[in-house]
């Protein structure tokens, strides 16, 4: 492709542009308003609307008929009008056939104020209908709890077919028939099962698909508009807040090519539901001979100050949500350090912290996220990737599509809906196939290796390939984070990016889990990076190694941490524990002396530091209910009631420049520390008669808002508490798809764990594993997140 | 973003070998290596074609998400070409179809009237098939040959300035 510029004059002004691209793109960069509905900047053209028709002269000579500006590549010296009389009329009457079908009734309509045909039509139609004849009615279609149909107000632009085609992957959406009998449906009525099914919605140009739980709730005119962030995934996609009476009414993505594109995944468009949930904490309460009391704040916040000095300086343990805000984090790492210890943690599903001394300075995704799809080589080691980052996943997508290798080392095969190469290696022996593609690329290590076989040599070679162009990333995704052998395995991950020449990536679990190592929210990182005189105990050790008293922060122990087991028995034993939280939950109650209600997503200022260690701050958009107060806020009075130094700050805006002076010289950087020491595995090895438990966080189950939206909790992506298993291993138990099997796990603690759950034979799970989901309903009653487990059919 | 080049393939979680015939793939895979590999959905329309036929001039929905693994198609894309075009059908047939052409030189020619007059004889409305099972009739879109008109297919041979005689000898000829 030449560089070299045309130019072109679209009413009367002159415009230069690239060969190749549409007039529309062009008149939209000018700012020139043409009226379309089926042409979307992300997808590919349609031209089946026709209503963004111009008149054109190229040359000197006319285009005999108006031509579609969204299909017509710009010429040099070429002439567009597009409010000519020619042009005008080839748009009214283009809008007066759209119109023929669509039925009139606006007011009735949830897209009525909003909706881009009612806007073209004031603007580009004539103000009466010709039309006397019967409409046509459309049945509709039941796509889901996310998403309502109103078929008969579809103006077949089929922009929501592409989007499924061409940025999910995922073609159910069609336009079947012909003429007035086309339809745009699944044909065979299945719901959408995609985590970005939500971005359909914006797409839709008319009322035809709109939002299942917001939908006849408000009118776009009594809204306000607010900026925000999203507080699930590392990717911290900019959202806008849409608010009527200090209630959040619907998520709406903001454009932000360098992040989230104009896309969203639906856990950030949908989880504000949680808010709303009638199990939100509206007072503080007190723990009083066992029953909870409603308190003022006064006697709350004294007797929470009273069991935070209780258990004295190194007896006081804080665990703290990686999707509390920046200036949260910072707050509460000074008051535990200020109380005289270090013993502060947001790793919270992390297992092995062995390796603590060779963590990087400051772990990212080691390339901005922008540049994930120029990557030729990706390999993900332990990522269920569309679960966790769903944005990260789709432009890992643009990558494949246009020829990157994606390889993914998971404990089971993934859905993914471009071409990849997977292993689905035992874990039972950790780093195994990173040590044959090690061998592969030359540089042996000790350990037992995998025998390499085809999938290893095509993956070597891709690395190698794209770490001599520069364009290769080794990728460590929350499964692996989780394992029991993190250390090992990402001390593996470096050798094999180093030998390679690729560059190594950490993907952030939550929100703000790089925020943590900005603030100092760690037991091995003060503000700014530097690292303490003695690390404090990290989020395993403060459980394995009681202390008397807790701190939580915005979490549940039963769903949030890596053993709970081993973190409820820690809690309950513990004299005083003090948590703050804008939901209450059955855990909390058994485990609190006093709860402090604090502001859930959109509520407070703060800011979140999302995996490429991008700082995105962001105002509260409407106020706790009840009397929940930011969570900055509860930390400064808690401080000053302490008579602790440096909790003076008027505002979270004052919070976060301190921090940020602090942070003036840190910058992202995933070296490794020091080689690593061989971990001992032998309580995390199955012995014979066991398998190895996975535990993954489903999509709809990683943090205490999302888990209270009941629309996603609807979805086929919301899973239950299961037994995942290879066909094998459920044959040598003889377990059947669907039976009630018996699960005993131990916790770290030696307590024994039991629970029932149904089995779901999958053959993409590796042979002697058992994929047993963490974070959802009943998980709470087993043990580590990842260890071995034993499996056998229940009452037997 | 730019016209697409290549349609979305997806790779369905089957054995080929265990899809529709091994004549059938045999025959469809004639009209794929007229394309290019990754325009090998091309072959959709040949391939529904000869599935048909073997069906006994109908599509089911198993049938056609066959095709759509076969040729590596979302199902839905399938299911497009077949309710698009007049000459699948997705529901069962007679032994026989009569398609009478619709356009506007037939209708000028005589086709609607010839269209009241299988109605009325056979017993039978577009769309549907008679009682005995022996024909399906059907409206069809403009079958192109206007300067004979009107113009009827019955199965797959075409007959033009067909009179309302000429289509009962043509029926009474059938089996």
């Amino acid at each position: 492709m030449s560089d070299d510029k045309i130019t072109l004059e679209i009413d009367g002004r002159f415009c230069t542009a690239a060969p190749g691209e549409m007039i529309i793109a062009v008149a939209d960069r000018e700012g020139i308003v043409i009226p379309r509905f089926c042409y979307h900047e992300k997808l590919s053209i349609a031209a089946n609307c026709r209503m963004c028709l111009v008149e054109a002269e190229q040359g000197g000579r006319p285009f005999p008929k108006p031509i579609p500006a969204c299909a017509t590549p710009v010429g040099e010296g070429m002439k567009v009008l597009t409010r000519s009389k020619k042009a005008l009329d080839a748009q009214r009457g283009t809008m007066e056939f759209l119109l023929i079908n669509h039925p009139l009734d606006c007011p009735i309509c949830d897209q009525g104020g909003e909706c881009e045909l009612q806007d073209v039509s004031m603007g580009y139609g004539e103000d009466v209908s010709r039309f006397s004849e019967r409409k046509r009615v459309v049945k509709d279609e039941d796509l889901g709890p996310l998403i309502a149909t109103e078929m008969t107000r579809c103006i077949h632009c089929t922009r929501c077919v592409r989007f499924g085609a061409e940025i999910a992957g995922l073609r159910e959406l069609g336009a079947t028939g012909r003429g007035e009998d086309m339809r745009i449906g699944t044909f065979v009525g299945q719901s959408m099962a995609h985590e970005l099914s939500g971005n359909i919605i914006d797409l839709c140009p008319v009322g035809a698909l709109t939002s299942k739980p917001y939908r006849f709730t408000a009118r776009a005119w009594e809204l306000t508009s607010d900026e925000g962030i999203a507080p699930h995934d590392g990717v911290g996609s900019n959202l806008q807040l849409h608010i009527r009476d200090g209630k959040v009414m619907r998520v709406h993505p903001r454009d932000n090519e360098a992040v989230n594109e104009c896309w969203i995944s639906d856990r950030d468009r949908f989880s504000y539901e949680g808010l709303n949930s009638p199990e939100r904490l509206k007072a503080p309460m007190l723990k009083r001979d066992g029953d909870w009391q409603e308190v003022d704040w006064q006697e709350a916040l004294h007797a929470a100050v009273d069991l935070l000095k209780a258990p004295g300086p190194d007896q006081l343990g804080v665990l703290v949500s990686p999707t509390a805000t920046l200036e949260e984090q910072f707050l509460l790492q000074r008051l535990v350090r200020a109380l005289g210890s270090d013993h502060i943690d947001t790793r919270l599903r992390q297992l092995d912290f062995s390796a603590a001394a060779a963590d990087p300075q400051l772990p990212w995704l080691g390339v901005p996220i922008a540049e994930l799809e120029t990557q030729q080589t990706v390999l993900l080691i332990g990522s269920d990737i569309r679960q966790e980052q769903p944005l990260l996943a789709h432009r890992l997508r643009k990558a494949a599509l246009s020829g990157a290798t994606i390889a993914l080392l998971n404990p089971y095969a993934v859905d993914l809906n471009h071409p990849s190469i997977q292993i689905a290696p035992s874990p039972s022996v950790p780093g195994s196939d990173l040590r044959a593609l090690l061998r592969l690329l030359g540089k042996p290590t000790e350990g037992p290796a995998a025998e390499p076989d085809e999938r290893h040599q095509r993956i070597a070679d891709a690395l190698t390939r794209a770490g001599q162009d520069g364009k290769g990333l080794v990728l460590l995704g929350t499964l692996a984070e989780s394992a029991p052998a993190f250390g090992l395995v990402r001390a593996l991950a470096a050798e094999v990016a180093a030998a390679a020449g690729c560059r190594l990536g950490f993907l952030a679990p939550a929100a703000n889990s790089v925020g943590s190592w900005c603030a100092g929210s760690l037991p091995h990182r003060l503000p700014g990076g530097a690292a303490p005189a003695r690390p404090g105990l990290d989020a395993g050790a403060m459980l394995t190694d009681p202390r008397q008293g807790y701190l939580l922060w915005g979490l549940e122990p039963d769903r949030d941490l890596a053993d709970p087991t081993l973190a409820m028995s820690a809690l309950r034993a513990a004299k005083q524990v003090v948590a703050c939280t804008a939901f209450r939950s059955p855990a909390l109650d058994t485990v609190a002396d006093v709860l402090l209600p604090i502001s859930a997503f959109a509520e407070t200022a703060g800011t979140f530091v999302n995996t490429e260690a991008r700082w995105q701050r962001f105002q509260g958009a409407v106020p706790p209910p009840g009397d929940a107060r930011p969570g900055w806020k509860v930390l400064r009075v808690l401080g000053t009631m302490m008579e602790l130094p440096g909790f003076a700050q008027n505002s979270a805006r004052e919070v976060h420049d301190e921090l940020a002076s602090q942070c003036r010289d840190l910058t992202p950087d995933n070296q490794m520390r020091e080689a690593m020491p061989a971990p001992d595995l032998s309580s995390a090895t199955p012995q014979a008669a066991e398998l190895f438990r996975i535990g993954n966080v489903p999509i709809y189950a990683t943090d205490p808002l999302v888990r209270r939206a009941p629309a996603l909790q609807r979805t086929p992506l919301a899973e239950q508490l299961a037994v995942s298993l290879h066909p094998d291993d459920a044959a040598a138990l003889g377990l059947a798809d669907g039976q009630l099997a018996r699960v005993a796990q131990v916790a770290i603690n030696g307590e024994r764990t039991e629970v029932n759950a149904p089995v779901v034979i999958d053959d993409r799970i590796a042979v002697g594993c058992a994929r047993i989901p963490a974070g959802v309903e009943g998980s709470g009653e087993l043990g580590p997140i990842m260890g071995p487990v034993q499996i056998s059919k229940a009452g037997a | 973003m730019s016209f697409r080049n290549t349609p979305l393939a997806v790779i369905h979680d089957v054995d080929k070998a265990t899809l529709l015939t091994p004549e059938l793939r045999a025959e469809i895979d004639k009209h794929v290596a007229k394309y290019p590999p990754e325009w090998k959905q091309s072959a959709v329309m040949p391939a529904l074609t000869l599935v048909q036929d073997h069906n006994g001039g109908w599509l089911s929905r198993e049938l056609m998400d066959q095709v759509a693994a076969y040729l590596d198609m979302p199902e839905t894309a399938v299911y497009e070409v077949a309710t698009f075009y007049a000459m699948y059908d997705l529901e069962p047939v007679g032994r026989h179809k009569v398609c009478v052409c619709n356009s506007v030189s037939c209708r000028l020619g005589g086709a609607e009237e010839l269209m009241h007059h299988i109605e009325k004889k056979y017993n039978v409305a577009p769309g549907g098939t008679t009682a005995d099972g022996k024909l399906t009739f059907k409206e069809f879109e403009c079958l192109g040959a206007c300067r004979h008109a009107p113009a009827v297919m019955v199965d797959k041979v075409y007959h033009e300035c067909v009179t309302p005689e000429a289509i009962d000898k043509i029926i009474d000829d059938l089996d």
